[in-house]
């Protein structure tokens, strides 16, 4: 365990530096971070402190957000399918962002902005719950994802086309499928509060998902709080997943796709993999935005298309294992 | 002797319909308990009643304790036998340990080594790094007993735990659980094989149609007059030099 | 450049001849804010009956308050046909779809291309003059123009300040734009065509802040909110300039080809001599 943490750290440690040395201003790596550290009166350190940097930071709080929900996710409702893009978590709260800004509420105070998508993650969560009931199998809680992702995504495509600015309406493509291009420290300040607040609920999980591996009434009877950890669970999810939709837009996949890969090397305990799924995710988050750079680094190609090539193909491979439970 | 769990008029109800109707029983140190009853006189209801996991009228002393103390008194092998993920039959005996450990889920010597007893109670050391979700119904069946005796409670709340064993297995585990009651600690077990019961248990409860309509050794309990009323079968029950023979022979309506 | 100043010329023999040969048009309609702003500079009394939507709006049009005299058409071929124009001016790139149906329903549509640079204003001036049978005005126009221009150039300043345009999406105006000979005639170095941006084009941040321009100019954004136009509001913008913002020029005297360029080259010619003394 601690050999995977070791090497999947190290691995966003390689990541995170690689990200701060692509970018359109032409600069050696050694330049890059020497730039970086210290201010050297040229304007380079601006790109890195306040272009390249913010961007790093972003993608690794945002997918290790996303890593760290879906394993949450799966572990309480014992399925391997939920995660947050998939059950409409990431729209609903790409909705209550998109709703904030056009109606100006974004700018009343400080962190309305990350708050609206907040709040607006926690109705589809608890819309999830609803509908998936206690046990989320399979079937229905897929079906739930697709009614409440359909809604926010019709819905946020309504707001957009009435907003006055011009602009706005074709912005839903950044909205669905996410983009961490043009960020600032600004956008970072704005996410980390709420972010830490979800990481730290999400990381007393681990007990309690560990117990539930064997039931409710099972965990019930070993002293687990389940009405607690529901909670704890639906508070935590919100917050990382709002506060990244917000700043980022919904990135889809992730939290499908890393605790999936990593669960045989975490001995399948949901605790470990939670931690495990934060380092992963965010090693996917960095490695997806740096290959959108390197593809296409005139055009701004959205974050949500190297997630969907990656995420789609292995979420149909889930459902065909899982076909059996589904019909 | 200390009681390790005590019933006063425990009443559990679906909608109107009492499913456990005013069950007073209290159970000690050191006895190895079977609930019987057929299908459907609320053995499961009973024993989830008295631990707190639905609502019920009346007094339970395990509901009287908190959650941590409970799962320290207590550990409850429900009858859906579920393990979600694929885990080492080790790390399943292991999550007994989860009431004990302080914080997190690191193992301790004396964790290591309960589990350690546990696998080996089971017969499941040569298990113990096989995959818990690739093995059979009986033998997963095993390893969650396992798990529930890692847990090292006083008192063991089982349900229908030998459904599916093979004999060898069948017999084995209810010889645990009567080594258990040997020890010190008691256990409650439902289960329907009447002759098992006879033959392991020290005291027997039977329920009917949610009330407790008996309480006692075997012999007491297993009469013919109420296997016919209860049961609705007649059944070949004598003392050998093998110790007690119960066969249910034929049935009665 | 070069072919579209042979076009230019040749759709103004076109249309000078096809005006020849027509009478003067007595009721205009105009679906493009250009050539809506250049028929109120040249119509006669009467002439002109309807203009675009984005006439009145004071962030696209320069002449809002003139335009409130005539009745306002959504530029759909519907609404124009109905109102029986004997005559209906276009641009380019206008609804290519509206503008070929008001062609099969038998009007007479003359479009108009868009001002790619500070020659096509005379140039657009004289074609409006012509369609319309008001080449006198037209000249009158010009003449004004020109002067203006001339008086411009001779103010030029021998060190030139560097400056770049740079709009929602990090939107710039490079070499053969009429924004960029704007920025020049102002008396600025445009930055963009320093880069090798030609016509219009993206620019990323990281390249903004490499290129340290001494003035950003952008434009003030509409309400409601889009990311697009976060872009020109990133700290790294105003960090190049110094911690100031970026001058907020309004779109309207800058996306057609009339003679109120003039009037927006003279506010950032004004902006320079403010800023770098």
């Amino acid at each position: 365990m601690m050999r995977l943490l070791f090497l999947l750290g190290a691995l966003v440690a390689m990541l995170f530096a690689a990200s701060l040395a692509i970018g359109p201003a032409e600069a050696t790596f050694a330049k890059s971070l020497s730039s970086l550290l210290t201010d050297d009166g040229t304007p380079f350190t601006l790109v890195m402190r306040e272009i390249r940097l913010p961007r790093a930071l972003l993608a690794v709080m945002i997918g290790a957000s996303l890593g760290l929900a879906g394993a949450a996710m799966q572990g309480y409702l014992r399925n391997p399918l939920a995660e947050p893009g998939l059950i409409g978590v990431s729209s609903s709260a790409a909705l209550g962002a998109v709703l904030s800004l056009q109606t100006g509420f974004a700018a009343a105070f400080a962190l309305a902005l990350p708050l609206s998508a907040l709040a607006a993650a926690l109705v589809g969560v608890l819309l999830v719950l609803l509908l998936a009931g206690p046990r989320g199998a399979s079937m229905t809680l897929i079906l739930a994802g697709i009614a409440i992702s359909a809604m926010a995504g019709a819905l946020i495509s309504l707001v957009l086309n009435l907003s006055p600015n011009p602009y706005a309406a074709n912005e839903i493509v950044f909205w669905m499928m996410g983009s961490l291009a043009d960020r600032s420290m600004l956008h970072v300040i704005l996410a980390l509060p709420v972010m830490a607040l979800g990481w730290v609920l999400l990381g007393t999980l681990g007990r309690g998902l560990d117990a539930l591996t064997l039931g409710e009434d099972a965990a019930s009877s070993m002293g687990i709080n389940l009405s607690r950890l529901r909670l704890a669970l639906v508070v935590g999810v919100s917050c990382v997943v709002g506060a990244g939709t917000a700043v980022a837009g919904a990135i889809g996949f992730v939290g499908l796709v890393v605790p999936h890969i990593l669960r045989p090397f975490v001995g399948g305990r949901p605790s470990r993999l939670l931690w495990a799924s934060a380092l992963g995710g965010a090693a996917l988050v960095l490695a997806a935005d740096i290959a959108v750079r390197l593809i296409m680094p005139d055009r701004d190609l959205k974050l949500g298309v190297v997630m969907a090539l990656i995420g789609a193909p292995l979420f149909l491979h889930l459902i065909f294992k899982t076909r059996k439970e589904l019909s | 002797m200390s009681t390790l769990l005590s019933l006063d008029g425990l009443t559990a109800l679906r909608g109107e319909c009492p499913v456990v109707d005013n069950v007073s029983v209290s159970i000690g140190a050191g006895e190895c308990v079977g609930l019987i009853g057929p299908n459907g006189a609320g053995k499961t209801t009973l024993m989830r009643a008295a631990l707190g996991l639905l609502p019920a009228k009346g007094a339970s002393s395990l509901t009287a304790l908190s959650p941590s103390e409970r799962a320290r008194a207590v550990a409850w092998l429900p009858q859906a036998r579920d393990i979600a993920w694929p885990m080492t039959v080790e790390t399943v005996v292991a999550l007994g340990r989860i009431p004990h450990l302080p914080r997190g889920t690191k193992l301790r010597t004396e964790d290591q080594a309960a589990v350690d007893a546990a696998l080996a109670e089971m017969d499941l050391t040569d298990f113990a790094d096989r995959l818990a979700n690739q093995l059979s119904g009986g033998e997963q069946a095993r390893v969650l007993i396992a798990r529930a005796l890692a847990q090292q409670t006083p008192l063991l709340m089982v349900d229908e735990p030998i459904a599916g064993l093979d004999p060898a297995h069948q017999i084995g585990t209810m010889e645990s659980f009567a080594a258990l009651a040997a020890e010190g600690k008691s256990v409650i077990v439902s289960l329907h094989d009447l002759g098992l019961a006879a033959r392991h248990c020290t005291r027997i409860l039977m329920l009917s149609q949610g009330r407790l309509i008996a309480d006692g050794s075997p012999a007491e309990v297993l009469t013919p007059e109420r296997l016919n009323t209860v049961f609705g079968i007649r059944v070949f029950y004598e003392n050998t030099a093998q110790g007690p023979i119960f066969q249910p022979t034929e049935v009665t309506r | 450049m070069r072919l579209s100043k042979l076009i230019s010329a040749a759709a103004l023999v076109l249309v000078t001849g096809a005006a020849a040969y027509g009478e003067t048009p007595q009721k205009v309609v105009s679906m493009n804010v250009c050539t809506d702003q250049l028929a109120m500079l040249l119509a006669g009394e009467g002439q002109l009956h309807s203009l675009s939507a984005l006439a009145v709006d004071p962030r696209i049009s320069g002449m809002v308050e003139e335009a409130r005299a005539f009745h306002i058409n959504s530029a759909r071929a519907e609404e124009i046909y109905l109102m029986k124009p004997d005559l209906v001016l276009a641009g380019t790139y206008t609804a290519r779809a509206s503008v070929e149906m008001l062609e099969r329903l038998g009007l007479r549509v003359v479009r108009f291309a868009p001002a790619n640079s500070l020659a096509d204003v005379p140039l657009r001036l004289r074609e409006m003059g012509a369609v319309l049978g008001r080449e006198a005005r037209a000249a009158e126009l010009v003449a004004a123009f020109e002067a203006g221009l001339a008086r411009l150039k001779a103010n030029a300043p021998e060190q030139r300040p560097r400056a770049l345009s740079y709009a929602a999406n990090g939107y710039t105006s490079g070499a053969h734009t009429l924004p960029d000979e704007m920025i020049v005639a102002a008396g600025f170095i445009n930055v963009a065509s320093e880069f090798g941006i030609d016509y219009g084009g993206r620019m990323p941040l990281e390249l903004l802040a490499m290129s340290a321009p001494d003035l950003v100019i952008s434009s003030t954004p509409y309400a409601g909110a889009s990311r697009a136009e976060e872009v020109p509001q990133h700290p790294v913008v105003r960090a190049v300039t110094g911690g100031g913002p970026p001058v907020s020029m309004v779109s309207r005297d800058w996306s057609c080809g009339t003679p109120l360029v003039l009037r927006a080259i003279d506010e950032l010619a004004a902006k320079r001599k403010a800023l770098f003394r």
